[in-house]
């Protein structure tokens, strides 16, 4: 009898990607077979230098799942060991065998910090490993896996196994850790693949009440006792339907986990019937909307993407306004959409400056034990001084504090 | 088979052939150690009594001129590769050679492209014996296959200068392609419906070789001007129908990558270059048409305006971002190399300030003095990269004979040589323990920019220096290594090389730096 811990009779399958276009990827396919052990064919781009590396990869991959017997075809195009691992798991799992564990992250996270800066976060396909391998080095405050949207229907099992061996091979840097889970309930299954590879904040699409971040939150809670160390999971729901704005209170409420609301202005506006302009303003009051429901929450709120990536004066644009409104951070579809963002949501060096004599003039008042904070001949009122001092605290994390003072001494 | 003497270790510790043929060769000694002896290399002193007083000097084709030449076996034909990959020219030379009967000839091409594959068919007939010139495609991979009967020789374009004007190469005929021509022979690049802007490849060839023919698909009355080659040095002129696709000679507009790993690159290196203090009034830069490259334009074009800095000179492989430097008045000059797009073309034209340059003026090593060491910074490509910072561009890891030098070897005399290169390719990693070639030695390349940071070389202890307080991720060249060998699944496994010599690699002092041996297995990479 053929094998595989209780999963029955094993059936032929395949997974990934070959063709004349395909790079850092492969394709898998599985025979499986009664006798004659493991058999694994390479058929390479890389085979001269790394053959022999790829064949005991899959063929520890296959005795980890418990099969004994078949023959995996391999067509590759110079994909990393992380895609290697995931094409195979996938092709497995589709033949029937019972998921393998994972193992665990080799560059886990620090602990994220609730209100962590969050200016970009950059979206990556689940389904493409060549996009995800440098994904850290651009400088986003935040690197999204996708499994939702950019992932074919017919591909979503093989990009969770993709987004799960990236999460836990991949370094990200100063990046948060974070994936884009299916709507609910597929969204469910989602996390029972990736919360072992220790992503820092999941995106939940497409949520319209308290009810499914709980759900979300449960899972995480349950996940995250088994795996027996304190991780910190945090949750920001993609609001995306007039339903959704309208409940942007109590899901912003709805558990200790959310740590940010944004919204998919795609789907929005879709809802509405109306047209999405370069201005916004069909989404202007559910933006303003989510702005105050996220505060009023004490969570932050974050904006959608911006979707013409060649145009970065009107990403920048955008961007400023966003800040305006409140928003702290927003998507990012492209690498060299991150710096324009970080530069719009970036305070303006006078509005750092003002900020700075704001607070130096608190200190001093404290310092003298004066209640009432002069600058020059004008009094400050305290929501002012709490604004100069929020500021000031989140220009020196975007580092922007420390080239000011030293472009003062220079 | 391809003659050699015994194999000897030169100055970088690689095995050269200390002869090919009957020709002795100089091992690779190290930089500036080897001097030249003697006299440059003259053709016959020509007579003007031999050619038409009315200056007429076309014949009714190419044939006709090669037979007029005296072409015969074991002859050294020149062509060269200002048309690239739309030349018509070298085919039909060597195809006429082949009608006439004549075997055995040295192909000495400036370049060869991919529209000169049937080459091989030459070579396999016999028309052909060997090629000493750059060999990529299928023409590498016939040499590195060990097919070629005589041992290739792969030269810099100032290596190539260097090999005529010392007499290491002697041609015999030089067949040059003309965009424009009069029946005198002078001729120019720069006009004519296949134009394509400088045509200097070939100014060494008419000044040495033994006989000249022009081929133009634009005849015009005498004088042609300007030109770029004198009809003084031209034996004959042969008017053609087309000299070659338009289309293939000049991409109508060349584009900057979107790869935001390159962009990454590209963008680090410029700020380098300004966190440097090498961006200053007056600087110099050279840029070629590669993806990392032109992005580096356009970054250092936006730092150059901020800074409000003016370069005095720029150096390419032109394009119309290096256009665009001139007319804005970021730069003075554009002394150009090659010309690669439309509005390169057009500027050459109509622009004095853009100056069509030889491989005399700009790289010839053994000359009194070149551009190539005067350029403040150059920004070049390699296919590896080792620890000591040899880089190779001619193979592949494989062995596999896969581009030819150009100016590479030359542009690395500039006074901050940076090699652009992806930290893997495929799931290949570009920094090694030892290259597979050594194209240039590491005292040279003062640079390695990756998408994974910044390495500069020990040597220059100045640059770091002026680097210190740069935010860049300035990195040893040993960590970027480990970590892509990480990401990679460890370092790769080496191919093995046979010990059987196709191609000697020269420097550019005409001593003999590496040997391209032959590959047994056929690649898995593409061409």
């Amino acid at each position: 009898m053929n094998q595989a811990r209780g999963s029955g009779a094993l059936h032929s399958a395949q997974a990934g990607r070959r063709g004349e276009k395909v790079r850092s990827d492969l394709h898998v396919t599985f025979e499986p077979a009664t006798t004659g052990g493991i058999e694994v064919v390479v058929d390479s781009r890389v085979a001269l230098y790394y053959g022999r590396a790829i064949h005991e990869q899959v063929e520890a991959l296959v005795r980890l799942h418990g099969i004994e017997h078949g023959r995996l075809q391999i067509t590759d195009a110079g994909a990393l060991p992380f895609a290697i691992d995931a094409r195979v798991r996938a092709a497995l799992v589709r033949a029937g065998a019972r998921p393998a564990p994972l193992g665990r992250a080799r560059h886990p996270p620090d602990r994220v910090p609730k209100d962590r800066l969050r200016r970009s976060r950059l979206y990556i396909p689940g389904s493409d490993p060549k996009l995800m391998t440098n994904a850290g080095l651009y400088g986003a405050d935040g690197i999204i896996l996708d499994l939702e949207d950019s992932v074919h229907p017919d591909e979503k099992d093989a990009a969770r196994w993709l987004v799960a061996t990236a999460l836990r091979d991949l370094d990200f840097g100063a990046a948060e850790r974070m994936v884009r889970i299916n709507q609910l309930p597929a969204g469910l299954d989602d996390l029972d693949v990736v919360l072992a590879v220790r992503p820092s904040l999941l995106l939940i699409p497409k949520v319209e009440s308290a009810e499914q971040v709980r759900e979300v939150s449960a899972r995480v809670d349950a996940c995250v006792a088994d795996q027996g160390d304190e991780v910190d999971v945090w949750l920001m729901p993609i609001l995306e339907s007039a339903r959704g704005i309208e409940a942007a209170s109590e899901i912003a409420a709805a558990s200790s986990r959310v740590a940010a609301l944004t919204i998919g202005l795609e789907d929005y506006t879709a809802d509405l019937g109306v047209a999405k302009t370069p201005g916004g303003e069909e989404s202007a009051w559910a933006r303003s909307r989510l702005v105050n429901a996220a505060r009023a929450a004490g969570c932050q709120a974050i904006d959608s993407v911006y979707g013409d990536i060649a145009d970065l004066e009107g990403l920048e644009r955008w961007g400023r306004r966003s800040r305006a409104m409140g928003f702290e951070g927003m998507g990012c579809i492209h690498p060299s959409q991150v710096p324009v963002v970080h530069r719009a949501f970036a305070p303006e060096p006078r509005e750092i400056e003002r900020a700075l004599r704001v607070v130096e003039a608190f200190e001093a008042a404290r310092a003298a034990g004066r209640a009432v904070v002069a600058l020059g001949s004008k009094m400050i009122d305290p929501p002012v001084v709490d604004r100069a001092l929020a500021l000031v605290a989140r220009a020196r994390r975007m580092g922007l504090l420390e080239d000011q003072r030293e472009d003062g001494q220079g | 088979m391809r003659e050699h003497g015994a194999m000897v270790v030169n100055a970088l510790g690689r095995r050269v052939p200390s002869s090919i043929a009957d020709r002795e060769q100089v091992p690779y000694r190290g930089i500036d150690v080897h001097r030249p002896e003697g006299r440059r290399w003259g053709p016959t002193v020509a007579s003007a009594a031999d050619y038409p007083a009315d200056g007429d000097k076309r014949l009714p084709d190419l044939r006709a001129a090669l037979e007029a030449c005296g072409l015969r076996d074991g002859m050294t034909i020149s062509t060269h590769h200002h048309l690239r990959n739309g030349d018509g020219v070298a085919l039909a030379a060597l195809e006429a050679a082949r009608e006439m009967g004549v075997r055995d000839l040295m192909w000495f091409p400036s370049a060869s492209f991919p529209c000169h594959a049937p080459v091989t068919e030459l070579m396999d007939d016999g028309t052909v014996h060997h090629i000493e010139g750059s060999m990529n495609g299928p023409l590498g991979a016939y040499c590195s296959a060990g097919r070629m009967r005589g041992m290739g020789v792969l030269r810099s374009h100032g290596g190539r200068w260097q090999a005529i004007q010392d007499g290491e190469v002697k041609i015999d005929v030089a067949v040059i392609a003309a965009p424009t021509a009069d029946p005198f022979g002078n001729a120019t690049g720069s006009r004519g419906p296949s134009a394509c802007g400088s045509i200097n490849f070939a100014l060494a060839d008419s000044l040495y070789a033994e006989k000249v023919i022009v081929v133009t698909d634009n005849l015009v009355p005498f004088p042609c001007i300007p030109w770029q080659v004198q009809g003084n040095n031209v034996d004959y002129v042969v008017e053609v129908e087309s000299i070659g696709d338009p289309a293939k000679i000049i991409s109508g507009t060349t584009r900057i990558t979107r790869s935001p790993d390159r962009l990454r690159t590209a963008e680090m290196i410029a700020r380098m270059i300004r966190d440097a203090g090498i961006l200053r009034d007056g600087f110099s830069f050279q840029a070629g048409a590669g993806g990392i490259a032109l992005a580096f334009v356009g970054f250092l074009k936006e730092m150059m305006r901020e800074a409000k800095v003016r370069a005095r000179f720029v150096r390419g492989g032109s394009t119309r971002y290096l256009v665009d430097l001139l007319q804005e008045g970021l730069t003075d000059y554009i002394l150009d190399g090659q010309t690669f797009d439309l509005a390169g073309v057009e500027s050459i034209a109509g622009d004095p300030r853009h100056v069509p340059t030889s491989p005399f003026t700009s790289y010839n090593h053994h000359g009194k003095g070149n551009f190539a060491s005067m350029v403040d910074v150059a920004v070049l490509g390699a296919t590896e990269v080792d620890l000591n910072f040899n880089a190779n561009v001619v193979t592949h890891s494989d062995g596999r004979l896969l581009h030819g030098i150009g100016g590479w070897q030359n542009c690395l005399f500039s006074r901050c040589t940076v090699l652009a290169v992806p930290s893997f390719r495929d799931r290949l990693p570009v920094i090694v323990d030892e290259v597979t070639t050594i194209t240039g030695p590491g005292e040279l390349v003062d640079v390695v920019a990756t998408e994974r940071g910044i390495a500069i070389n020990p040597r220059r202890e100045d640059l770091l220096d002026a680097l210190a307080g740069s935010d860049l991720p300035i990195r040893p060249l040993e960590e970027i290594k480990a970590e892509v060998e990480a990401l990679c699944g460890g370092a790769p496994e080496r191919p093995a090389i046979t010990d059987d010599p196709v191609a000697v690699i020269k420097w550019v002092d005409g001593t003999v730096i590496d040997t391209v041996y032959r590959v047994e297995s056929s690649s898995p990479f593409g061409s």
